[in-house]
């Protein structure tokens, strides 16, 4: 069985994705915690691209690693919490309790992938580019990505009215 | 290459960022937990795409990236104000609709 180009780049970014994620998890202090999640976006986004998602590759990159992790790290260091906030763990038995529910999960889909069969449709030319997602988002899915517009504004109000001391 | 692969891993991310949100107890850690499992979510739809040559599911992905930043932005907010009122993030002891 002869390795392709695309398995050794899957590898390159899978194997280091899983350990950022495991570390987001582990981490102690919540800046390596963000720090890891980062760097789990940026390998994704790799992913991303060698499923010819240019455009959701780069919108990761963009909106995640960018803009919501700088928003995490602002929240971070205005909280400015010492260790002791991390150090409690929860209870043992429900770690124990959630870990198992996890690996259940995981199990559920393993059986749900196996199932998966196939092979990959050949794609058109531009697939996955600006032009062609930006043609499906403004025609098919046109009301759904008007409707996030007003998703984020009110978002945006809903922030500032919450996290406001005083209107 | 498989579409198995990509699959199997955005399981395993799942199952990291579903670790993180039953076991942790900073808020902090739970919502970037959420935004793993979102990703994961997001990488589903992008393996199937790639598996059906259909770009609604790049369309949909770009939706999940809109609203999980929504969701980043109003639940740090949530916990600013909790922090305020209550001077710890710990999500277990924010149970004052318990009481």
């Amino acid at each position: 069985m002869s390795v392709t180009a695309e398995q050794v780049t899957f590898w390159i970014f899978a194997v280091p994705l899983v350990i950022t994620a495991g570390g987001v998890v582990v981490a102690r202090n919540p800046v390596y915690a963000a720090m890891n999640l980062v760097a789990a976006f940026f390998l994704l986004a790799g992913i991303y691209v060698l499923l010819a998602a240019h455009l959701i590759a780069f919108m990761q990159i963009l909106v995640y690693a960018g803009a919501v992790m700088v928003l995490f790290l602002f929240v971070i260091m205005l909280l400015s919490l010492g260790t002791e906030h991390f150090e409690k763990e929860r209870h043992r038995a429900i770690q124990v309790i959630g870990a198992l529910g996890a690996v259940f999960l995981v199990a559920v889909i393993a059986s749900a992938i196996a199932d998966v069969s196939g092979p990959a449709a050949v794609l058109s030319p531009g697939f996955g580019t600006v032009k062609a997602v930006g043609k499906v988002l403004y025609t098919q899915y046109l009301l759904p990505f008007e409707v996030t517009s007003l998703l984020l504004l009110v978002a945006i109000v809903g922030a500032v009215v919450v996290a406001k001391e005083r209107i | 290459m498989a579409v198995q692969s990509y699959l199997w891993l955005a399981a395993i991310l799942f199952g990291i960022g579903l670790i993180g949100v039953l076991t942790k107890r900073n808020a902090l850690i739970v919502m970037m937990s959420v935004e793993l499992m979102l990703n994961a979510a997001n990488l589903t739809f992008l393996a199937f795409a790639r598996q059906s040559g259909n770009l609604g599911a790049h369309a949909i992905a770009f939706f999940v990236i809109a609203v999980a930043a929504a969701e980043a932005a109003v639940g740090l907010a949530i916990v600013i104000a909790v922090f305020r009122s209550r001077g710890d993030v710990n999500v277990d002891e924010v149970r004052a609709l318990r009481e």
